[in-house]
């Protein structure tokens, strides 16, 4: 007799944890926010346009994003020792593919945009905590940009499609276990990042396209508030 | 490019000669102090400190390792900085620079020479099993005297610590397990208090216009009279009149460091 | 009571329907126009345009700019003035000659110049002192805002910048690259200024600001 799947946590398969943002939270940035699903917690800042160095790394023609993830030592339980990581590296480089398109760089030739992201504490969707930080931080630094970036985790467990996936999701092992797909949307709809671990077929993986473009939808409207209520301070 | 405004610098120095500071302080003044604890729940403690814009982040992490060969029945103590680029336009990603490597030592300094942490209460098997104790400082927002912040954090975040339940027989910690022991810690706290020399003036706690234009700086670690570590910082130079001055300043601000923070002591 | 602006975010819609026009920091998409800043709307005539609220300073030829000598070349000075172009101010462009080998004494590293944008190139930015009202100034203290928020600093013809002026006794000259020099007879006075531009600068969406200041001014006398 099949069990009946519920979430480790109790929620329902579309929905997300507590989400959190707040704009302006590190004053010598030119941008900053915070973002955090539950006990996963980003904080991002924006540095720039400022010059490009290494020089032969200008781009005349436009402003050039360069992101930069990393996880603080006691963000996990086993401590982090600091140093290269390669992990921190690819997820840097997809965060500047996540935001890149909506960005309007030409203005700002030979200078970079300098986005750090460091993780608080981490339980699972760090990236795309990232993301969403960045993207606040970057509309809060006066960046031109076409639409704001939204990000979140689809997974699916054994063969249940769940929103916003928690660290003990990742580690199932029920059935197929578990596939891990992060997707950042743009806020009309676009899709500029998607990863997937794990095992899916065509039609469950369009399924879980569909539900991450509505939970973005939702995250959207937390990031919007955010920048309004933050303004409104001012 | 240098940030200091020469024009701002000398404003600077006429005002504190006239015993006031840009933003209303006295040169003896602390900013306002605001702790948070518990900020990161997969580290054994944590702590968030803010001196006024001033922002760092400090977390204990422990784990199970061989003693040194020297010290077989004692835990060990590792303190870490991190200047990290989000916290100001002047730090850079990479390896620690030397600022970094120094606040990291500085802060090591107090808290292992004061013996703060009870070191042989960290052992689990002579010679053969003790507990390390990581205490990793990041900085969030730079606006002078992360130092102190750090030093303050640090302290708050080993009293707001408890060891993780360690499963002897499968020789695993079990993160996220906490018990209810904390790290055993003794009643002398090493207080941190950073004096910093303009214009010939003694003041504490600078914000970053103030501290960009430091001549000189002295921390120390200390309580109730005695010092346990001490480290001069910057070039520049004191008489040996004013180091009188320096150490009864120290202590009387330690001491309001003290009052300020003893609720999470 | 203060009321605030409308603000709105990148990708927001702010006006729909083709006898818009769309202004400044925005872009039209079929018979939508969308905001491509974060920012304070404003819409005057059918004509609609965002006023960022943060971001950094794009020089335009004929601003106002207050700076610091970064470098001194053998025909010029390298000014910094917070953005990431090169700004040159050459021999040519001061008012009187400068023989080679003499620069550092007409403006040397570290001194504060306010200067105008002459010219915008691919090269940089290029700046000139040639005006009684430009060049080196001494003593007071240099300030920095965000650019965005130098027109409420200055106000409505000068409104703003000339209340404050007259309430502290200070001279102020006010960069557009959002760097403002204050030189008053004392420096409380120059604290003082310091305090009611800072307040602008982080009040910049509430309407009667001049009021508000105005306010604080004669609160601090009694």
């Amino acid at each position: 007799m099949e069990k009946e799947f519920s979430r480790p946590d109790g929620r329902s398969p579309t929905d997300m944890r507590k989400i959190k943002a707040k704009v302006g939270i590190i004053p010598n940035a030119d941008g900053s926010a915070l973002f955090s699903f539950g006990d996963t917690i980003a904080i991002a800042a924006v540095y720039g346009p400022r010059k490009m160095h290494p020089q032969h790394q200008q781009n005349p023609e436009k402003g050039t994003l360069r992101c930069d993830y990393k996880m603080i030592s006691f963000s996990v339980e086993d401590r982090i020792r600091p140093g290269p990581n390669r992990r921190s590296s690819e997820i840097s480089k997809v965060t500047d593919w996540a935001l890149e398109p909506v960005l309007l760089l030409d203005r700002y030739p030979n200078s970079v945009i300098d986005v750090y992201i460091n993780i608080i504490q981490a339980n699972a969707s760090t990236r795309c905590a990232g993301i969403n930080a960045a993207a606040l931080a970057l509309a809060h630094a006066g960046i031109p940009m076409k639409n704001l970036v939204s990000s979140v985790s689809i997974g699916k467990l054994d063969k249940n499609l769940v929103v916003d996936v928690s660290k003990e999701e990742e580690d199932w092992e029920e059935g197929e276990g578990a596939s891990d797909i992060p997707m950042s949307f743009t806020s009309n709809g676009e899709l500029t990042h998607i990863q997937l671990d794990g095992r899916i077929d065509n039609e469950k993986l369009q399924e879980g396209i569909k539900m991450a473009k509505e939970a973005c939808e939702k995250i959207y409207e937390v990031q919007k508030k955010a920048l309004k209520d933050f303004a409104k301070k001012e | 490019m240098s940030e200091i405004i020469k024009i701002n610098k000398d404003r600077i120095e006429e005002y504190l000669s006239k015993g006031k500071r840009f933003d209303g302080r006295k040169l003896d003044d602390l900013r306002d102090i605001v702790v948070e604890t518990g900020i990161s729940k997969n580290a054994e403690g944590s702590a968030r400190v803010k001196i006024g814009k001033t922002e760092v982040l400090v977390g204990i992490k422990m784990d199970i390792a061989t003693p040194y060969p020297d010290s077989p029945d004692k835990g060990n103590l590792m303190v870490t900085a991190e200047l990290i680029p989000l916290s100001s336009s002047r730090f850079e990603n990479g390896p620690p620079r030397i600022n970094a490597i120094e606040l990291g030592r500085v802060i090591d300094r107090g808290i292992r020479e004061s013996k703060f942490i009870e070191t042989e209460k960290l052992c689990i098997e002579e010679g053969e099993k003790v507990w390390n104790v990581f205490i990793d400082i990041y900085s969030i927002n730079d606006d002078g005297n992360l130092l102190d912040a750090a030093g303050i954090g640090a302290i708050i975040a080993l009293k707001n610590a408890k060891i993780p339940k360690y499963d002897k027989e499968k020789e695993k910690v079990l993160y996220g397990n906490l018990s209810d022991e904390k790290i055993p810690l003794s009643n002398e706290i090493p207080i941190p208090l950073t004096i910093y020399k303009i214009g010939g003036q003694l003041i504490v706690d600078p914000n970053k216009d103030e501290e960009d234009i430091c001549e000189t700086r002295i921390t120390t670690s200390g309580f109730n009279g005695t010092i346990f570590s001490m480290q001069k910082g910057e070039g520049g130079s004191l008489k040996l009149e004013q180091m009188g001055e320096v150490l009864d300043l120290a202590k009387k601000v330690r001491e309001k460091i003290f009052l300020k923070i003893k609720d999470y002591l | 009571m203060t009321e605030t602006r409308k603000i709105v975010i990148p990708g927001e819609v702010i006006a729909k329907g083709k006898e818009y026009l769309p202004g400044e920091w925005t872009e039209r998409k079929d018979d939508e126009i969308i905001s491509i800043r974060f920012g304070i709307l404003e819409e005057f005539d059918k004509l609609v345009k965002i006023i960022p609220i943060s971001g950094p300073y794009h020089p335009r030829r004929g601003n106002v700019v207050v700076g610091k000598v970064e470098n001194i070349l053998l025909n010029g000075w390298f000014i910094d003035i917070g953005v990431s172009e090169n700004s040159f101010l050459s021999v040519s462009e001061v008012p009187k000659y400068v023989n080679r080998g003499e620069l550092e004494e007409v403006l040397d590293i570290g001194d504060i110049v306010v200067a105008k944008v002459s010219g915008i190139s691919k090269k940089g930015v290029d700046l000139t002192i040639k005006s009684r009202s430009l060049g080196r100034l001494n003593e007071g203290i240099v300030i920095k805002i965000n650019s965005n928020k130098v027109p409420r600093v200055i106000g409505k013809e000068g409104s703003m910048v000339n209340l404050i002026k007259k309430e502290t006794g200070c001279e102020i000259v006010v960069g557009q690259n959002g760097s403002i020099w204050i030189k008053g007879n004392t420096i409380e006075d120059e604290l003082k200024a310091k305090k009611a531009i800072l307040f602008v600068a982080e009040n910049i969406s509430i309407y009667g600001l001049t009021e508000e200041v105005q306010k604080m001014f004669d609160e601090e006398k009694e």
